[in-house]
């Protein structure tokens, strides 16, 4: 187009270096208690839509799907079922953490019982022949919980 | 009702892994002035810009105001618009929305990225939620991977199917000059073939189950520019404009374990608005060609069938059948598609640029149908499965 030719040049790019920014993000009233409960008493909670009925993890206090308050909060059962799941092998930098997680491992949606959305969690095995969609799971805590989803150490696959 | 409006002129860079000739800005600029002249228009011609990429992949926001320069905005009204791998056709919509108005007559549209300036999964791992999603995700290919996982289940559809729709892409591509990927080798192989290489070869690296590297789009640095314009000066712009017949989007949920992975909700939705807005009823029959935005293969199984081309689990049908190949009864991605480009912020506008050019009967060697296009789709993906629709024409909408 416009442009001089300037084939001789040497292109330069500039590193930003190694950044960090740190956030402090606030989780609300409501995951906050979900927070609670897996850490004071390794329960996992939900929230009921009055309208709809449907019942929502992590608890939020908006449906979105009808855009009514939400106040009833549920137990949910620590087992379900995968709904959708994935072996990861491609690795990357986490922005969160910085560090790359180890390959392979596996992602899936975890449908609890008594719940109509999914947690999106890691499960315990990446054996093909076991992580399907429709398999069942159960939640296995951490020992020593922080208030945190990875308090929930993974899904093991039943 | 808005008043109409059409497409009058479409330019993009060529769609390359790296471009360290030049920076946002610049990238920018060669779109610009593309489509500028395309058009036959001078900058002083626009009356308003609409801008948008990925917030952050470069590591720079505001890009309205660093961009000014490149994008030609400098004094004039200007927008960005970021609404993730949407970007693009929400750009477009934004473009569209100012000129129906009536308050303006000719409209720039710009979308870009350099994704060679960032790890692309990092970047997007950053529009999940940090609390809920953030400490598991696994980022933009096993996102995808999740996808497929639930429509195999549902419907099994295999390996080769999901090879069967890359294959499509790549060879479409071949036909592409601003394409990324010329993968010239698979030139004169037949498809078949073409489809047991791809799912047999270890060369062709699992990214995540049922995910090869093949069924991916690639990283992309690249812009295009897109000029919307009022009826009434639009005509004297392009000796063929491609009309503006309908547009719609839906977006969903923040979460994504709430997602629906059975079917894409949102493109469907944003589908059947159109549809309705432009009176199609039949889709298969009555579009000509389609420009959608399938970042990966099995979306170009299961999403053909929420847009409403076919039923439920007849999407590899299509493919198999060629249906959807160039000399097909609705050709898919004549340019290649997101598979071989992707150029985040671009990427959408790219799929309502190549709508426009097979309208205008424009497109060269990727042009369907010998110029014989009434009604072409465009669509745009992104976030939580998001789904902006455009639907272009060679007549005035009614």
């Amino acid at each position: 187009m416009n442009e001089k030719k300037r084939e001789d040049v040497e292109l330069l790019s500039i590193s930003s270096g190694e950044t960090s920014q740190p956030f402090q993000w606030s989780v609300g009233k409501h995951g906050s208690y979900f927070l609670q409960q897996l850490r004071d008493n390794k329960k996992i909670v939900g929230i009921r839509c009055p309208k709809c009925k449907r019942v929502y993890v992590p608890p939020r206090p908006v449906c979105g799907q009808c855009y009514v308050a939400m106040d009833e909060m549920v137990p949910l059962s620590d087992e379900g079922t995968i709904y959708v799941c994935t072996i990861v092998q491609f690795g990357f930098v986490d922005p969160s953490t910085g560090v790359q997680r180890p390959v392979p491992y596996t992602w899936a949606f975890v449908k609890l019982d008594g719940a109509d959305t999914c947690l999106t969690h890691f499960l315990d095995s990446v054996d093909p022949e076991k992580v399907k969609v429709g398999a069942r799971v159960k939640a296995v805590f951490e020992e020593r919980r922080t208030g945190n989803l990875m308090d929930i150490k993974h899904f093991a696959v039943l | 009702m808005g008043k109409r409006v059409a497409i009058v002129g479409f330019g993009q860079t060529y769609q390359r892994s790296s471009r360290k000739d030049v920076n946002g800005v610049e990238l920018i600029n060669e779109a610009v002035n593309t489509a500028l002249a395309d058009a036959e228009l001078t900058i002083r011609d626009i009356d308003a810009v609409v801008i948008g990429n990925m917030d952050h992949f470069e590591g720079i926001n505001y890009v309205d105001m660093w961009s000014a320069e490149g994008a030609g905005a400098v004094m004039k009204p200007v927008i960005k618009v970021c609404t993730g791998g949407t970007t693009g056709t929400t750009v477009a919509m934004c473009a569209y929305y100012h000129v129906a108005s009536g308050m303006f007559k000719r409209v720039l549209a710009i979308g870009w990225e350099k994704n060679s300036e960032s790890d692309t999964t990092g970047a997007i791992i950053t529009a999940f939620h940090p609390v809920w999603e953030r400490p598991t995700l696994g980022g933009a290919v096993a996102g995808l991977a999740i996808e497929a996982s639930k429509y195999m289940a549902n419907y099994g559809a295999t390996e080769r199917d999901g090879a069967r729709v890359a294959v499509r892409e790549r060879l479409h591509a071949l036909n592409n000059p601003f394409a990324h990927l010329h993968q010239e080798w698979m030139k004169g192989i037949p498809v078949d073939q073409l489809v047991d290489l791809l799912v047999g070869s270890e060369q062709n690296a699992m990214l995540a189950y049922p995910l090869r590297m093949s069924d991916m789009c690639p990283r992309t640095d690249g812009a295009a520019a897109v000029i919307f314009a009022a009826e009434g000066t639009a005509e004297k712009i392009a000796p063929v404009p491609a009309w503006v017949h309908a547009t719609a989007n839906s977006h969903n949920f923040v979460y994504a374990g709430d997602v629906n992975m059975d079917r894409n909700t949102t493109i469907a939705e944003a589908s059947k608005k159109v549809f309705k807005k432009a009176g199609i009823k039949e889709p298969l029959k009555e579009i000509d060609v389609c420009e959608l935005y399938l970042p990966y293969s099995y979306a170009g199984l299961k999403w053909i069938e929420d847009i409403g081309f076919c039923a439920y689990g007849e999407g590899p049908r299509l493919l198999w059948d060629g249906v959807t190949d160039m000399d097909g009864e609705l050709p898919v991605n004549p340019s290649g598609g997101v598979m071989s480009s992707n150029a985040i912020g671009a990427t959408a506008l790219i799929r309502v640029g190549e709508a426009a050019l097979q309208v205008m009967g424009r497109a060269g060697t990727r042009q369907v149908k010998g110029g014989d296009v009434n009604l072409a789709l465009a669509t745009g993906f992104g976030g939580c499965y998001w789904g902006d629709v455009m639907l272009l024409g060679k007549k005035k909408p009614s």
